[in-house]
């Protein structure tokens, strides 16, 4: 637990003087152009004084690398093409000789240990045609957390060409799987976005399934099978504890929280009737949203949570539905071919991310909250269970394969950008499924 | 795969049972290797409940409701629950894996309570039934085919309490 509840230390940000004044630069990308071409980007080594911080600094550089060649909107330059080496942070570089290897961008910087102990990352990102610093910042933390570091860098260079909020500084939650399908083991999982720093919150001795992040803590909900009836745990990742949402005599599960984190919605079945019930952490009273015959399940509710998504099959098949957060106004919203399952409100609002399954062909794809303007953004075999970053640009789902002679069907996460491209596999240690995003760790 | 190459093991014992002294050698040398003989079969027991009654009923594609070749197999459970009225059962209810977790949660929830509310219709006590649902997570067949989602989609009988051993 002391590795969980040091990651949380906040990074202190500061800007660093420009060298020039800002301009209108040339060096954006505009994310709602549909299919961009990577930008290429030059990220040098940064530098160091010491042996131990130029190793440091090494490491940095190779985080940002990563985070931003994943993004799929940059094209990090191999190291080795660079013609001027950079030797001092605080001068500017010699812009021309950027331009032959058709860097747009370049990243320079420095990492030292501070006389308290903590370390700092200094950086600057400058564009090569404009001939100016786009932005300059320092973030400290713990020595221990130096990737968080890349991250942060990462993220400010990805909001300062995209105007938008990045996704690197973050973690996601997942269930390790192993064995074979007929005798799964489950382990509640959580590692970095970039699948660092790996490890199990449980010990695989019972079924644990669908975790989600608290938006507003450092905690996940999740439903575990480690009591008589299936229940919908909180698991409190400062203090290692773990408790049920109350007592209740059927099984409940698919749970997820609120965005102000103070209640869970989930389903609880009862009388051979599953509805979605809220429930206020603090009082821990359940109130009943839905009350349908069929199935109802998979809530997850608007940024703003004054409305709910949700799956019900009350019209024959799963569909998509959504209410109100008090259950009024409940109205379909999926009418196209197939059965809809697994909704979820992006945090940016516009979008609900669903899986869909038509024949034997599972897909994910996003819907307007109206249902209006599907879009398919990937299918196979079997895909399920989206997760949004919290900037609402990339979304993240299991994918299976099928068993075939003998051999079980593998599990793993995947990821795919809001257009349907950079479709990639993440890094898992093993096989894996359910991911959920953290918000920012900011 | 245990329990796969147990159940076998007992569909033959329990063919030789229906035949008379005069066994057939042939399908008993099929058989995975075990000692069990129908005499050693205690009743009242787990094992003559799956041996002789039968654990596990079969659902149709996405339904819940009791196939009619289900009930002779619960009206079988429930003569024989009868028959031993301390014993308690715990239906599980499963899914085959075209479908999607949560739902899947939820779709072998009903399944299961579908056998119980069976089983009570026939005279046994509510009581001595509990219900669970594994979803799509316990399969007993891992193969991506029609026969093996078949096997999948099952309302399965255990005995949690009240028989001998």
């Amino acid at each position: 637990m002391k590795k969980l509840s040091q990651s949380i230390f906040a990074a202190l940000a500061l800007a660093l003087a420009a060298f020039a004044p800002p301009a209108n630069a040339a060096l954006e990308i505009d994310l709602n152009k549909g299919v961009v071409q990577p930008i290429p980007i030059a990220i040098t080594d940064f530098l160091g004084a010491t042996p131990r911080d130029q190793q440091t600094a090494a490491q940095v550089a190779g985080v940002i690398r990563g985070d931003l060649e994943r993004s799929g909107l940059f094209q990090p330059l191999d190291p080795r093409s660079y013609v001027e080496k950079i030797t001092n942070f605080s001068s500017i570089p010699r812009f021309g000789e950027w331009r032959p290897i058709n860097a747009q961008g370049l990243v320079t910087g420095q990492a030292r240990q501070l006389a308290d102990g903590q370390l700092q990352v200094d950086f600057r990102l400058w564009d090569i045609f404009g001939e100016q610093q786009m932005i300059g910042m320092s973030f400290k933390t713990t020595p221990e957390n130096w990737r968080r570091l890349g991250h942060l860098v990462a993220d400010a260079i990805y909001e300062r060409l995209t105007g938008e909020k990045g996704y690197f500084d973050t973690r996601i939650v997942f269930i390790s799987e192993s064995g074979p399908k007929t005798k799964r083991r489950y382990r509640l999982s959580i590692m970095d976005q970039d699948g660092a720093n790996p490890s199990f919150l449980t010990g695989g001795d019972f079924i644990v399934l669908s975790p989600r992040f608290s938006p507003t803590k450092q905690a996940i909900t999740y439903m575990s099978y480690e009591r008589a009836t299936p229940s919908v745990f909180v698991f409190d990742l400062q203090t290692g504890q773990r408790e049920v949402i109350g007592q209740y005599s059927g099984m409940t599960f698919a749970p997820r929280f609120t965005p102000d984190g103070n209640r869970v919605v989930f389903s609880y079945s009862r009388d051979n009737n599953v509805d979605i019930y809220a429930v206020d952490l603090r009082s821990r009273r359940p109130q009943r949203l839905t009350t349908d015959p069929g199935i109802d399940t998979s809530a997850s509710a608007s940024p703003d949570g004054a409305r709910l998504v949700f799956n019900s099959d009350r019209g024959g098949s799963p569909q998509i539905y959504v209410m109100n957060a008090d259950g009024s106004g409940q109205s379909r919203i999926s009418f196209g071919q197939g059965r809809y399952t697994t909704p979820v409100w992006s945090p940016r609002g516009d979008l609900i991310a669903f899986t869909k399954q038509v024949g034997q062909t599972f897909s994910i794809g996003v819907m307007s909250p109206d249902g209006q303007r599907e879009r398919i953004l990937t299918s196979s075999y079997s895909e399920e269970g989206p997760t949004w970053s919290p900037n609402g640009r990339v979304i993240l789902f299991t994918r299976s394969t099928p068993g075939r002679g003998g051999s079980s069907g593998s599990s793993s996460i995947w990821s795919v950008d809001l257009t349907g491209v950079n479709l990639r596999k993440v890094i898992t240690p093993g096989e894996a499924s359910d991911p959920a995003w953290s918000p920012l760790n900011r | 795969m245990f329990r796969g190459a147990m159940k076998l093991g007992f569909v033959v014992l329990a063919g030789s049972l229906a035949l008379t002294a005069c066994s057939s050698t042939k399908e008993e040398a099929k058989a995975p290797v075990t000692t069990t003989t129908p005499s050693s079969v205690k009743p009242g027991s787990a094992e003559d409940f799956r041996i002789n009654v039968g654990d596990t009923v079969l659902f149709d594609l996405d339904q819940h409701s009791v196939r009619g070749d289900a009930q002779g197999i619960l009206q079988k459970q429930a003569a024989w629950l009868k028959q031993y009225p301390s014993v308690r059962l715990m239906v599980e209810g499963h899914c085959d894996e075209r479908g999607t977790r949560e739902y899947n949660l939820a779709l072998g929830d009903r399944r299961a309570y579908a056998v119980k509310e069976f089983l009570v219709s026939v005279g046994v006590d509510a009581a001595r039934l509990q219900t669970k649902s594994y979803g799509k997570e316990r399969p007993v067949c891992a193969e991506a085919d029609d026969s093996c989602w078949q096997q999948n989609r099952r309302g399965f009988s255990v005995i949690s309490a009240g028989a001998g051993s």
